[in-house]
């Protein structure tokens, strides 16, 4: 389990390698918003490489999807497979964040 | 963590499993990895053990350290776990008195829900598995059954 960042002026790029679950989900917020504080408004998460995600890593998501905004900044999530596709229509969280099935998707008028 | 697996590969005794471990949110997916292995080698769907036993075991036992035993490190949790020609049934059970499962399950259908950072562990397992119970005898038991159709 970790997490890669990337960063490109406001645009901040993170890929998740493996689950995000209990035990990781607040080194991702941390994560994310240590670099929303320097100025990313645009932060796009890739979970091409993902695992499972638990309930604390959607919780975790959704935070940061509300703090986002309030920076006035958006997130969007790309790389879901199917399983975490069906996570998210179970939670209907699928109506909260923008999913996208590719980075390079996520990307277009980002 | 202590551990005791039983005929992992299948044959003429039941695989199973018994672990117990301290009240460490680290100590989970050790857990998740074996009864999922057990899964994968008892012949359950590649999804069902991808997706809905780690995040259904993952929510119990995550449960089972932060609310029964309110992150408390000296207290301990026990998972054991048993696959039948039936199914998989998975115990964790803590060292706290419980908590009102039926209405953890409702917080789903709240206004604002979607919205919420936390509250989606026991409707996930009730989503994810065949059958969700609680029960509190010495601690706090949450018994996960998933059937085999």
């Amino acid at each position: 389990m970790s997490f890669a960042i990337e960063r490109d002026d406001d645009l901040l790029t993170v890929a998740v390698d493996g689950q995000l679950v209990v035990g990781n989900r607040q080194e991702l917020k941390q994560l994310v918003l240590d670099e929303v504080e320097q100025g990313a408004k645009r932060v796009l998460i890739d979970f091409s490489n993902g695992g499972y995600i638990d309930s604390s890593g959607l919780g975790a998501l959704v935070s940061l999807n509300k703090r986002i905004r309030e920076q006035g900044g958006e997130l969007r999530l790309a790389g879901l497979n199917e399983d975490l596709r069906t996570l998210f229509e179970l939670t209907r969280l699928d109506t909260l964040f923008h999913l996208y099935g590719t980075r390079s998707d996520a990307l277009v008028g980002f | 963590m202590r551990s005791l697996v039983s005929d992992p590969g299948g044959g003429s005794l039941a695989p199973c499993g018994e672990w117990t471990i301290a009240s460490d949110i680290g100590e989970i997916d050790r857990v998740v990895l074996a009864v999922t292995t057990l899964c994968e080698a008892a012949g359950f769907p590649p999804k069902v053990c991808r997706l809905n036993v780690p995040v259904a075991l993952t929510e119990a036992i995550a449960n089972a350290i932060e609310r029964g035993n309110g992150g408390d490190a000296a207290r301990s949790v026990h998972v054991s776990a048993r696959i039948d020609d039936a199914g998989l049934c998975v115990e964790v059970t803590d060292e706290g008195t419980g908590f009102d499962i039926h209405s953890a399950r409702a917080l789903s259908e709240a206004d604002g829900w979607v919205e919420r950072e936390d509250g989606r562990g026991v409707f996930l397992m009730y989503a994810l598995m065949d059958s969700v119970e609680s029960s509190c005898n010495a601690g706090h038991t949450i018994r996960l059954v998933l059937r085999r159709s």
